[in-house]
């Protein structure tokens, strides 16, 4: 017997439990009786109930699905013309400044994207009167500024790897430069625009800095309430929070394979067709 | 067919691109005439591909002027000119059925959803696709591909159709078979077709007149037959098929010019007078044009030498012959009779070969 896959095997599992021991814990501890987190005392579903009863975490939930969709949204709006006109214009004035100025926020540190941010607001409620408190519209505010570039990053390099002469194609069969956009250069790279939709959704629903220095009081957003709750200890009810993101994010990330398999077995199938049908 | 008499469908002025400092077509001068094909030859970065984009409104010229069916296309977009592009890549929409792909140009015309059907319909039984209509263009092989973007190219029945290496992405049977396809819808649907393609064999079969250019410029524009059998310069001679050419002096003019040929080790004599007496020259003669033998022959032009190499293609020969001089020959037989027996020469033996003085080429550059 060959002593590889024995030290494989458990180099696999030791890096299964670095991943999976904490989360696991987790999720067996938010079906605690006890009030005390370490503290086994039997099995209850008693915190996912308290859990739906807090308001405070209700409200924060909603509040960051709303500021995620919304500054996605914005994002991928700003996001993709940005993207198409750093990969569609080669020359005009100010390209490598722009280019720079787009995917600055990816290396910028976030502190600093916050810090300046707040700054913004702070200077600009003095001189022009708005915004006047910070919430929701300058937590929004600063999150597209950020994502937006994740976005442009992505359909830029979606537009890259797209034959160019498909818009070609399109203007010369007699589409004007409007309808080659929204027929074949918007639906081509349809996928990209999602992927950058579903990654500034995801990026604004966890941020934690720079939402700290842009939020203000009554806008608290969930990562910024749990960061505060665990500040005075981990409860058993943050622990059922955490498990139903955990099952939220499992289910989606098996529905996304499921369907990814089921796209690639139907291309698989296509191409032997084609093959089959020949010439 | 062309005729001289009628006025071009497709004049080209004077057309010179620069980009940048580059200069990629360098003053161009053509008239193509209506229902012509007609190729453009050349290498990469000849130009041809830049002519052929001026020509769909791609690029614009940076000075000249090009006439379409006599119409100024000075600052006319591509989406307004009646030509329509068959690209190299297909370009095909990926998010489109091929019904879908072929009846996008009728979308931007005044044309009436059941007209637009009618003449899709009309257009997959053109290039035989009528089963595949619902298919997307991944579902496809290279040549159902390759009619898709023909039949897209022909949907808006434009005036003039551009086809950028309309051959080159498939494979050798395919090509003959899709080249003659081609050949066929232009003669039944009457529409000029301009080719651009770097196979010279390709604009042969293709082409009732060739432009073959080189850095920019036109470097002769004739039929086939003209551009190999009559090329006009040493460079439009290599490029066309393969050749032989030998720099000489003329030494005598009547009946022929006799020309010194160094490297022939004798007197060549050409049917031609084009050339006078001490003018530098340079004779081609086409490796079919010159007939092997093992014995001296009756001719006028006679050269003896040794077969250094030999490929066999079954319905013809390669020879390679190497003469006291220590020039090599090719020479091109093809192989009449059958059998080991009939091979005029084999590795090494001695042979003579002739050609007759209206087989050779004088070339002046």
């Amino acid at each position: 017997m060959n002593r590889r896959p024995v030290f494989l095997i458990s180099c696999l599992c030791f890096g299964f439990a670095f991943f999976y021991i904490p989360i696991l814990s987790l999720i067996i501890f938010s079906f605690n009786r006890s009030r005390l987190v370490t503290v086994w005392g039997g099995f209850s579903t008693q915190w996912y109930g308290k859990l739906f009863q807090n308001d405070q975490i209700i409200k924060a939930a909603v509040l960051s699905l709303e500021i995620a969709v919304v500054s996605a949204t914005l994002a991928t709006i700003l996001g993709t013309m940005a993207g198409i006109t750093l990969a569609r214009f080669r020359r005009f004035k100010g390209r490598v400044v722009f280019s720079g100025m787009v995917t600055a926020p990816l290396v910028m540190p976030e502190v600093i994207t916050g810090i300046s941010s707040l700054m913004l607001f702070i200077l600009m409620a003095e001189w022009i009167g708005w915004p006047g408190s910070r919430g929701f519209t300058t937590v929004t505010i600063a999150h597209t500024t950020f994502s937006m570039a994740y976005v442009a990053v992505i359909v830029q390099s979606r537009l890259a790897s797209m034959d160019a002469a498909i818009e070609e194609a399109a203007m010369d069969l007699g589409a004007r430069p409007w309808r080659v956009l929204t027929d074949v250069t918007l639906p081509v790279i349809a996928p990209a625009i999602l992927a950058g939709w579903l990654l500034a959704f995801t990026i604004s629903l966890d941020d934690v800095v720079i939402t700290n220095f842009t939020t203000g009081p009554g806008a608290t957003t969930l990562p910024i309430l749990i960061w505060s709750k665990v500040k005075l200890g981990v409860t058993p009810d943050i622990n059922a929070l955490a498990t139903i993101i955990i099952s939220i994010v499992g289910v989606g990330v098996v529905m996304a394979g499921i369907i990814m398999h089921r796209a690639e077995a139907r291309r698989e199938r296509d191409i032997q067709m084609a093959i089959a049908a020949g010439q | 067919m062309p005729s001289e008499g009628q006025a071009p469908f497709i004049r080209i002025e004077g057309v010179t691109k620069d980009f940048g400092k580059f200069t990629a077509v360098k003053n161009v001068s053509l008239d193509i005439f209506k229902g012509e094909m007609f190729a453009l030859l050349g290498g990469s970065g000849c130009g041809k591909t830049t002519l052929l984009r001026m020509l769909a409104g791609f690029e614009a010229p940076t000075s000249g002027r090009i006439f379409i069916d006599g119409q100024d296309m000075t600052g006319v977009p591509p989406y307004e000119r009646p030509v329509n592009m068959m690209f190299q890549s297909y370009a095909l929409f990926p998010h489109m059925s091929v019904e879908g792909n072929v009846g996008y140009g009728l979308k931007h015309e005044k044309v009436t959803a059941k007209e637009r059907t009618d003449r899709v319909r009309q257009m997959l039984d053109l290039v035989q696709l009528t089963p595949l209509a619902g298919r997307k263009p991944h579902q496809l092989s290279g040549g159902q591909r390759q009619r898709v973007a023909l039949a897209r190219a022909l949907a808006k029945q434009p005036k003039l159709l551009l086809l950028d290496e309309p051959l080159g992405a498939l494979d050798k049977k395919l090509r003959e078979h899709t080249q003659f396809e081609i050949m066929s819808i232009q003669e039944r649907t009457g529409i000029t077709f301009v080719v651009v393609t770097h196979d010279q064999e390709e604009a042969m079969t293709l082409a009732n007149r060739i432009a073959v250019m080189d850095h920019g410029e036109i470097r002769q524009i004739g039929a086939p037959t003209d551009v190999y059998e009559f090329p006009n310069s040493r460079f439009v001679a290599g490029f066309i098929g393969s050749i032989n050419m030998f720099e000489g002096e003329v030494t005598k003019n009547g009946a022929g010019l006799t020309i010194s040929v160094p490297t022939l080790g004798g007197d060549i004599t050409v049917s031609s007078d084009a050339a006078a007496v001490g003018d530098k020259v340079t004779v081609a003669v086409r490796p079919e044009k010159i007939v092997i033998s093992r014995d001296r022959p009756e001719a006028v032009n006679a050269i003896s030498g040794v077969v250094r190499d030999l490929g066999y293609f079954g319905k013809d020969s390669l020879y390679r012959v190497s003469l006291a001089t220590g020039a090599l020959v090719s020479v091109n037989s093809v192989n009449i009779s059958r059998g080991g027996t009939a091979k005029t020469a084999d590795w090494e033996d001695k042979v003579w070969l002739s050609f007759d003085p209206s087989a050779a080429i004088l070339l002046k550059d």
